[in-house]
């Protein structure tokens, strides 16, 4: 049971490589915050601070209100998961898991008792006497969480425990963190480059550029009003359709906002409709069908407009074809604007 | 999968193979044959002619108080080189392992000593232990030992186990440096976090995951001892004072080479070929099996 706090915290690695540029996030007690962003955004860099694993340059980490910038990794109390697992690989699954206890010289028939229990509750009972090497990818990535959640810690941290695992198993790991993350109770921040993953996991979504924090806070909040192009686009797959607004560019025929430089709507948010159809506030293209893509339930069609590429998504079979003209219109509720430097205009 | 290589020609991978069995011919099946042959001979004492005695050799050797002792000679030379030299270049390793700038010079400084020929070696730890120029025998005298080798049989021992193992550490030092750094950070990381202060860290993780390497390290230094050390003891104590640092080896020279015991010398060989494959095999069955790979 904890908080977490950063307080305007700088990360600078030896030859100048600034890797976090202020970072401030809040989290509550029991929250799961994911951090989400590009491959070399500083996520990890962020997570390792929070562990204590790398240095803080400035600005403050607390755990449950107390600073422990101070404090190395082995007195803070938190317990983490490692993107390759970081198994002991001399040590059967019943002695990873128990390590961290006996280091902090619980007993051993409590240690017993909570490994089984951890065990259990992660289907690894049958596993303990194996070693890492003798185990498949997906039962290493539960015993790295077994070998977090048995301690009991304040915080759980995560840097993309699941990257490693094939698309199904992925899935399935992502509900199950989230349930045990849930029934715990435990504070978590979780560090993944993958945005439904972070989206599906999150209570309070992080989204990282280049070191900074672009927008934090409910996942879905953050999906409907994006506050830059760079989280319009980074959130939401397929992404947003973004054009260029204003002067040549695509423009509805009224009620353009001021200082608009960059137009945006959902791939979902688009209808294919007749010629001349469309209200006046709303945005409508002439697009040429360039690629079909049908998934099953939905299909996206790759089209030419205004000059630029856009996704429409259209639910069942499409009955566009490759070379099909057709006229997409956004309503003007589902319109995003933003502005020269990328700004959300409202 | 590396594919076998397909010779055009029945005789080139032979020829290939020839300068390497060749030298092993030469320089260690004949020789080793040779010790074999005459270990069961006898020669008259002016060496004209020779006699074939079955084991005799052996049991005179063996029945012998001097072998006897030479025996316990090397079994404590060999332990304690073996020991030294692998501890403290384990020591450097992990320290040198922490060294973040001039690593690579650090690195280099510490890989000279292996250049050193042994008797050089040698040499040098007389000068140091000199007890009358020595620095380090002077720095004895100055904590209240009194210090002098040529007498004293055990310093004489520390004398030829410090010459010995400086030489190897060198070479362990290289190994260790190699096998921390295959040692995946993000381990060390997990320990730390799992509540391992830096001794802990090193015994139940560091430690048990360079078992490989210094398993590899025991076979090398326990033959190095055996064997190389020749050189070193010939030249710091010659076997002195009294039989005191007369290993195997040693007594094989001097019995051989200096007293004309063909017989006894080469008997001697033959056993200390015996005792090598024996323990290399004991050290590969024993101790590999606590080795965890991978
Ligand atoms: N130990 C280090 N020394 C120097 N630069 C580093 C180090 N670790 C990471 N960086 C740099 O910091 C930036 C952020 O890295 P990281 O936090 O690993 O990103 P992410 O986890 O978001 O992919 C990158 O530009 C990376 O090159
Ligand atoms: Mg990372």
């Amino acid at each position: 049971m904890a908080t977490v706090d950063l307080k305007d915290v700088r990360k600078t690695y030896p030859g100048n490589v600034e890797a976090v540029k202020g970072v401030s996030i809040a989290i509550a007690d029991g929250k799961l915050c994911v951090l989400v962003g590009p491959s070399g955004c500083g996520k990890s860099t962020l997570l390792r601070m929070i562990a204590g694993l790398e240095t803080i340059t400035s600005g403050t980490v607390s755990i449950d209100g107390k600073v422990v910038n101070a404090i190395g990794p082995t007195d803070r109390d938190i317990a983490m998961v490692f993107q390759n697992y970081a198994l002991y690989p001399h040590m059967k699954v019943y002695d990873n898991m128990a390590y961290g206890l006996r280091n902090r010289g619980t007993p051993k028939d409590e240690i017993d008792r909570r490994v089984r229990a951890t065990a259990k509750t992660l289907e690894l009972e049958h596993l303990l006497e194996r070693r890492p090497r003798e185990l498949s990818g997906g039962q290493r990535q539960r015993v790295a969480m077994g070998r977090a959640i048995v301690r009991n810690p304040k915080v759980f941290l995560f840097d993309e425990p699941l990257s490693n695992l094939d698309a199904k198993l992925r899935g399935q790991m992502r509900v199950e963190i989230k349930n045990l993350q849930r029934s715990l109770g435990v504070t978590s921040v979780y560090v993944t480059h993958d945005q439904l993953e972070a989206m599906t996991l999150a209570d309070l979504l992080v989204v990282m550029n280049a070191g900074t924090v672009e927008q934090a806070g409910n996942p879905l909040d953050i999906y409907e009003k994006p506050a830059s192009t760079f989280v319009a686009s980074f959130i939401g797959a397929p992404p947003m359709n973004l054009l260029p607004a204003g002067q040549g560019g695509a423009a509805p025929a009224s009620g353009a906002r001021e200082g608009a430089a960059t137009i945006g709507f959902r791939p979902e948010d688009a209808e294919i409709a007749n010629a001349g159809d469309a209200p006046a506030d709303a945005l409508a293209l002439d697009a040429e069908v360039e690629a079909v893509e049908p998934v099953g339930a939905e299909s996206f069609l790759y089209c030419a407009a205004a000059g630029s590429r856009i996704v429409v998504r259209v639910s069942g079979r499409a009955a566009a074809q490759p070379g099909d003209r057709l006229r997409v219109v956004a309503r003007a509720e589902k319109l995003h604007w933003f502005d020269a430097s990328g700004r959300r205009v409202d | 999968m590396t594919p076998r290589v397909v010779f055009p020609n029945k005789f080139l991978p032979y020829l290939l193979l020839a300068p390497q069995l060749a030298i092993t011919l030469v320089f260690f099946y004949w020789p080793a044959s040779q010790a074999l042959y005459q270990s069961v001979l006898k020669e008259d004492p002016f060496g004209l002619r020779s006699r074939f005695v079955g084991l005799d050799n052996f049991r005179r050797v063996l029945a012998d108080p001097n072998y006897l002792n030479s025996v316990e000679v090397t079994a404590i030379f060999s332990t304690a080189t073996a020991f030294f030299s692998m501890a403290i270049a384990l020591l450097l390793a992990v320290m040198a392992d922490k060294v973040i700038r001039g690593r690579g010079f650090y690195r280099t400084l510490m890989i000279w000593p292996y250049a050193v020929a042994p008797a050089i070696a040698g040499m040098l730890w007389i000068f140091l232990f000199n007890p009358s120029i020595g620095s380090l025998a002077y720095l004895l005298r100055w904590v209240g030992i009194s210090w002098d080798p040529l007498l004293n049989g055990p310093q004489a021992m520390v004398m030829v186990v410090s010459a010995a193992a400086w030489k190897q550490i060198s070479y362990n030092f290289l190994f260790f440096v190699a096998g921390l750094q295959a040692i995946p950070k993000s381990l060390i990381e997990a320990a730390a976090i799992d509540g391992a202060r830096p001794t802990k860290r090193f015994w139940t993780i560091v430690f048990p995951l360079l078992a490989p390497t210094t398993f590899f390290l025991l076979v090398i230094n326990t033959t190095y001892a055996f064997f190389d050390t020749f050189g070193i003891i010939h030249a710091v104590t010659g076997g002195g004072p009294g039989k005191a640092t007369e290993t195997l080896v040693f007594k094989v020279y001097s019995d051989g080479a200096l007293n004309q015991l063909l017989g006894d010398s080469a008997a001697q060989s033959v056993i200390l070929m015996i005792i090598v494959i024996a323990l290399t095999a004991v050290q590969f069955r024993y101790v590999e099996r606590k080795v965890h790979y991978g």
